[in-house]
């Protein structure tokens, strides 16, 4: 194994949310809901928040690490890193990049986090409204081609297409998502059960995509606090350890309008087996994964490029029994995720690796010593992230 | 659908405008002559959609323009239902095409598949562009070659 690793030498020892909301629900700013999930990870760590000394994000979040320092009384901020890109992808690349650092001696204790308040800032499903349009938007806006369900879409379609796929993995990965979240009160779909029918009948958004295939709208944050070994040891509950936490892409992935050469990958290609590589073991494993779904049909693509199945096994890989916790093969989304507990960009999924492996999830996954999570298929750069137990 | 319409998409959507920097300009001049045309490197011949300032492959910023035949093969597609703009608000469903050209090494183009939204096509379809002007600049759509 390579030395150039953070396996076990970080463990995330806190993690905290606020209240998940609907879309615009939210009672508070968006940087008050950051500052609030932060002190709630720093009591989880049982640390003092003023000791958080790294901050790291993604999406391009809008609470500027500098404002939340000030606002936190940080009395020093050694190290403070973005993910490149919008959307979910850097969910677990931003825990990279604070694994990192604290690897590296930049923090002792870094926060990751996202907060989102859609409903205070613009929509990620709808178009902004100009005459005109340039750059590459200008050869797929006119055609009314704007927003990630479609692109998601256009990519799913001809996945299913090249391997015999019917709607059948999609609505599973829906239907799984929805039972987890009702043993998960901080979901915001906890007490609103989905049945197949309800699926079947649901409004199109973009084919193959029913509403329930597409990830919510939310307001809220979330956070997670890593900290260096020895420090992990005395944290106040049990760590989770880091095994591989990586960011990356494939060749010319970001390829514009639609031109990315492997054009249905999930984009874990290449990163997928570096992963594995880091942490030193197979998909095989794994005990649980949190697989980002802006959609549900980019999960099982995901599933695919992390050796979970082939893609000739889908149909039969992906079935609500085999996903759902406690007795599937490999429960994923087991917090309901980002199509049933809440849309924080992925951190959620995060979050939930680490009560898997602590013992906490409200859908434990019995004796989860191991954890993944994917974050943000078909995006660029997309990330990965492996905890244990240990 | 709606009955008469002049566009396939109604009006209101964002027209297509070269970025301060120019890139690009040469394909929406193309186009308002009814020919379609991608970026073919000078030096190496290597095909690159959308425009890039540099060949991705050798790096000459000779990038030249290579006018293609408007044949192509439906790589993927959808059926938009949900008005993703204000100006889509009446106008859904439609079709959104992904489309491969076999004579410019297979790079895609994005349009919307002309005639009946409720059509399911088979992938791989042979299409062919057919140029909607608009005022301002001329859109390259779709149509499946019967």
């Amino acid at each position: 194994m390579s030395e150039y690793t953070v396996k076990d030498r970080v463990a995330i020892v806190g993690v905290g949310e606020t209240k998940y909301y609907k879309r615009g629900q939210a009672p508070v700013s968006e940087f008050r809901l950051a500052c609030e999930a932060i002190i709630k990870a720093a009591d989880d760590a049982g640390i003092d928040v003023r000791d958080i000394d790294g901050i790291s994000g993604y999406a391009d979040d809008r609470n500027d690490a500098s404002r939340l320092a000030t606002a936190l009384g940080l009395k020093h901020l050694g190290f403070a890193g973005m993910v490149w890109g919008g959307g979910g992808g850097g969910g677990s690349g931003a825990v990279g990049n604070a694994a990192a650092a604290v690897n590296a001696g930049y923090a002792k204790y870094c926060v990751v986090f996202r907060a989102l308040a859609q409903g205070q800032f613009g929509r990620f499903g709808q178009a902004p409204v100009s005459n005109t349009v340039s750059g590459p938007a200008a050869y797929t806006s006119p055609y009314g081609l704007y927003v990630p369900a479609q692109w998601v879409a256009l990519r799913t379609r001809r996945f299913m297409h090249d391997y015999g796929i019917n709607q059948e993995p999609l609505a599973a990965v829906a239907l799984a998502d929805y039972h987890h979240a009702q043993f998960n009160p901080r979901a915001v779909m906890y007490g609103h059960p989905l049945t197949r029918e309800q699926y079947d009948q649901s409004r199109w958004i973009a084919e193959p995509f029913h509403l329930y295939d597409c990830c919510m709208e939310n307001d809220g944050s979330a956070a997670l606090i890593l900290t260096t070994a020895d420090r992990a040891r005395d944290a106040k509950k049990r760590p989770a350890w880091i095994m591989a936490a990586a960011q990356g892409s494939g060749y010319r992935h970001n390829a514009p309008v639609e031109n990315s050469p492997d054009y249905s990958s999930s984009n874990f290609k290449t990163l997928a087996p570096r992963l594995f590589e880091m942490a030193g073991i197979a998909p095989k494993d794994v005990d649980c994964a949190q697989i980002y779904e802006h959609f549900s049909g980019a999960v099982m693509i995901s599933l695919v490029e992390h050796g979970f199945c082939k893609p000739e096994e889908v149909m039969e890989f992906v079935t609500f029994a085999n996903i759902t916790a406690p007795n599937g093969k490999l429960p994923i989304n087991t917090s309901g995720g980002n199509i049933a507990e809440c849309y924080m960009h992925g951190l959620e999924l995060v979050n939930e690796a680490v009560r898997q492996v602590r013992g906490e999830s409200t859908c434990q996954v019995p004796d989860c010593e191991i954890a993944l999570v994917a974050s943000g298929p078909m995006v660029s750069p997309v990330s990965d992230l492996i905890v244990h137990r240990a | 659908m709606a009955s008469e319409t002049k566009y396939y998409l109604p009006e209101g959507l964002p027209s297509p405008k070269a970025p301060r920097d120019g890139l690009g300009k040469e394909f929406w001049e193309a186009t308002r002559r009814h020919e379609l045309i991608v970026q073919r490197c000078a030096k190496c011949r290597t095909f690159q959609w959308g425009p890039e300032w540099i060949c991705h492959k050798c790096y000459t910023p000779e990038v030249g323009w290579h006018q293609v035949s408007g044949r192509g093969r439906l790589y993927s597609w959808i059926r938009s239902w949900n008005p993703v703009h204000p100006a889509l608000r009446d106008a859904c469903p439609y079709i959104v095409a992904v489309v491969q050209l076999p004579d410019a090494d297979n790079v895609r183009m994005v349009g919307n598949l002309l005639g009946d939204p409720r059509q399911n096509p088979p992938f791989d379809a042979e299409v062919e562009a057919v140029f909607e002007d608009h005022p301002d600049a001329t859109l390259v759509q779709w149509r499946l070659i019967k």
